[in-house]
């Protein structure tokens, strides 16, 4: 994508430009936690516990002393780290499932298609939650499943937009002349498949963190004492809420705020590259 | 009409046989299972106490023949047995799978009141103020976790009025206004999360159908606004609407089982990470084969409403 399209994104639509600008702060912030950060996450001091938001401690402090803003920063880093490598493993599964099986078609797309059809019968987080149960909580296995999670979901689409461009007038002159397969696919199919893959990409990056932000919650994600926005939400910090109510601010809002803006910037690029897919979800 | 409703039925038998064979194999693969669990409460326990609760609890066999015997109870209603509290595991989804029917039926209804007439109302009145706040509300709702929305409910109120919401389960049948008022907030949170695809659909699909030729005429017949919307409008605009509800299922089934945790209701999703925290795995495999069938029925239902609410839909 080059600097025009950007320019073209301001002009058209300002709104999802400004969402793709509030997440790049998100970003940055994550990146630079370790710079930005005023505390250590895990430096405890309990003289100082439970604090409200001062100059001290912007949000305030959580019941072992800890600076919510810290964490918080943290959280980004992890939900950036999980978002990103995620939603990128999910847009390489989607590529080449979808890919292979819009392409060659036949009884292997069928047989590929009722494997995702069985796999899309289950819900996102029972899914996750009985995979976990079996491979354990952790960072690299989360971005794992829920790669293929979202992978093998999105496939679907990858396949709907690979059925069209295969049966286009260039895919066919290529064809007759000859080209390999994989130069049809790489030159051809590729290019054509390209921005449903941007989008798609987009919009896994906010579902792939609201994800891990759920499964935390829930005790089986990034497993403690590594601060996510999940995790803050949940565990025995719950109990101090009461006493500290803005421990229950941060974190949520933070996640609010990301998915959010990161949704409505995927809005406006799929409004840009791919005016067919509007209004679709 | 019934020989589509039975092949529609029969083709869900290869889905879930596949799914529940994956489930069954890989959850017997792992290491660290029930029985080190077990063993781990009492020291004094050997080598001869582990193969004894093997063999009681028929884990000495090989995968594939405890996978038969399981699908075989299966197709007699039969789950097997919860390896901890040694309960038919039926039995047990019997009792909490209406709980969380009851929690998705509930949210539904909350879905569609919202969301419905708020679409209806954006796409008459495009591009005003009122289209724009109930889209920004949509948005919104799309990102908002429900774990953050339910520990705001659980949290605030309580800080500031001293109310917290009640969290004691209370059977339908036995009190239904205790009952109600104890479900109808984590139903309205995951209602509200639900509303937000709804929304923006019936938006989109009364956009479209508004602009049609019959729409003109039924105006220039003389029809008010609200006959022509209800009459006309709406039966046509809310197909796409119906089936948007079938895909949904799974995701009010996920979140069921963050707001169960979160607001104490004993249903499926609670049953579910208990489970699987203890490794329990007739449990597992039982709610996820249920869930399964739920999901694939909920959505033959939702194509086979199409036949009713479109004449020109009829299932040969």
């Amino acid at each position: 994508m080059s600097i025009e399209f950007f320019v073209r994104l301001w002009r058209e639509k300002r709104f999802g430009a400004i969402g793709g600008i509030i997440f790049l702060v998100f970003l940055v912030c994550g990146l630079f936690a370790d710079v930005i950060a005023p505390y250590g996450i895990n430096d405890t001091n309990l003289q100082v516990r439970l604090q409200s938001p001062s100059w001290d401690f912007l949000l305030g402090t959580d019941h072992l002393g800890r600076d919510v803003l810290s964490r918080v920063l943290y959280g980004a880093q992890l939900s950036m780290v999980v978002g990103f490598l995620a939603a990128g493993l999910a847009t390489v599964v989607s590529i080449v499932i979808g890919v292979l099986s819009g392409y060659f078609g036949g009884k292997f797309d069928m047989l590929v298609q009722r494997f995702v059809d069985a796999w899309m019968t289950f819900p996102d987080l029972v899914l996750l939650i009985v995979v976990i149960s079996i491979v354990g909580p952790g960072i690299p296995q989360i971005v794992i499943i829920l790669g293929f999670l979202y992978g093998i979901a999105g496939s679907r689409i990858v396949r709907g937009q690979v059925v069209t461009v295969r049966e286009t007038m260039y895919t066919h002159a290529a064809q007759s002349t000859g080209a390999s397969n994989m130069r049809i696919l790489i030159r051809h199919v590729l290019p054509n498949v390209m921005p449903v893959i941007i989008v798609l990409f987009t919009t896994r990056v906010g579902a792939t963190i609201l994800a891990e932000a759920g499964l935390s919650f829930l005790g089986l994600g990034v497993p403690p004492p590594a601060p996510t926005w999940g995790s803050m939400l949940s565990g025995t910090g719950r109990t101090y809420m009461y006493l500290g109510p803005w421990l229950a601010l941060a974190p949520g809002l933070c996640l609010t705020i990301v998915v959010y803006a990161i949704n409505v910037y995927g809005d406006a690029l799929r409004d840009l590259l791919d005016p067919r897919m509007r209004g679709a979800r | 009409m019934q020989a589509y409703i039975a092949r529609r039925l029969i083709a869900l038998v290869p889905t879930l046989l596949f799914a529940s064979l994956i489930v069954f194999v890989s959850m017997r693969l792992i290491p660290g299972d029930v029985i080190d669990l077990m063993l781990a409460q009492n020291d004094i326990a050997t080598t001869q106490d582990r193969e004894r609760i093997e063999a009681a609890l028929g884990l000495d066999q090989p995968v594939l023949t405890q996978y038969f015997n399981w699908a075989d109870g299966v197709l007699k209603g039969d789950l097997g047995r919860s390896l901890w509290r040694n309960t038919p595991v039926t039995e047990d989804l019997l009792v909490t799978m209406p709980i969380t029917f009851e929690l998705g039926f509930l949210a539904l209804i909350v879905a569609l009141t919202v969301a419905i007439p708020t679409g209806i109302y954006s796409a008459m009145r495009q591009d005003t103020m009122g289209d724009y706040v109930s889209r920004s509300f949509s948005l919104i709702m799309l990102a908002v976790p429900s774990f953050w929305l339910g520990t705001l409910v659980m949290v605030f109120p309580s800080v500031w009025w001293r109310w917290s919401p009640p969290l004691e389960y209370t059977p339908f049948f036995e009190d239904p206004i205790a009952n109600l008022s104890h479900m109808i907030i984590p139903a309205i949170l995951l209602g509200l999360s639900m509303s937000a695809v709804t929304m923006r659909m019936t938006r989109t699909m009364m956009l479209e159908v508004l602009r049609q030729d019959y729409v003109r005429t039924a105006r220039a017949k003389g029809l008010s606004e609200n006959m022509m919307v209800l009459r006309h409008a709406l039966r046509n605009g809310l197909i796409p609407v119906v089936t948007l509800i079938g895909l949904q299922a799974p995701l009010l089934i996920g979140g069921a089982v963050i707001l169960e945790q979160i607001f104490v209701v004993p249903g499926m999703g609670q049953m579910l990470l208990e489970a699987v925290f203890q490794r329990d795995y007739p449990v597992i495999s039982g709610i996820f084969l249920i869930v399964g069938i739920g999901v694939l029925l909920i959505n033959l239902l939702v194509d086979l409403s199409y036949g009713f609410l479109d004449p020109k839909v009829r299932h040969q």
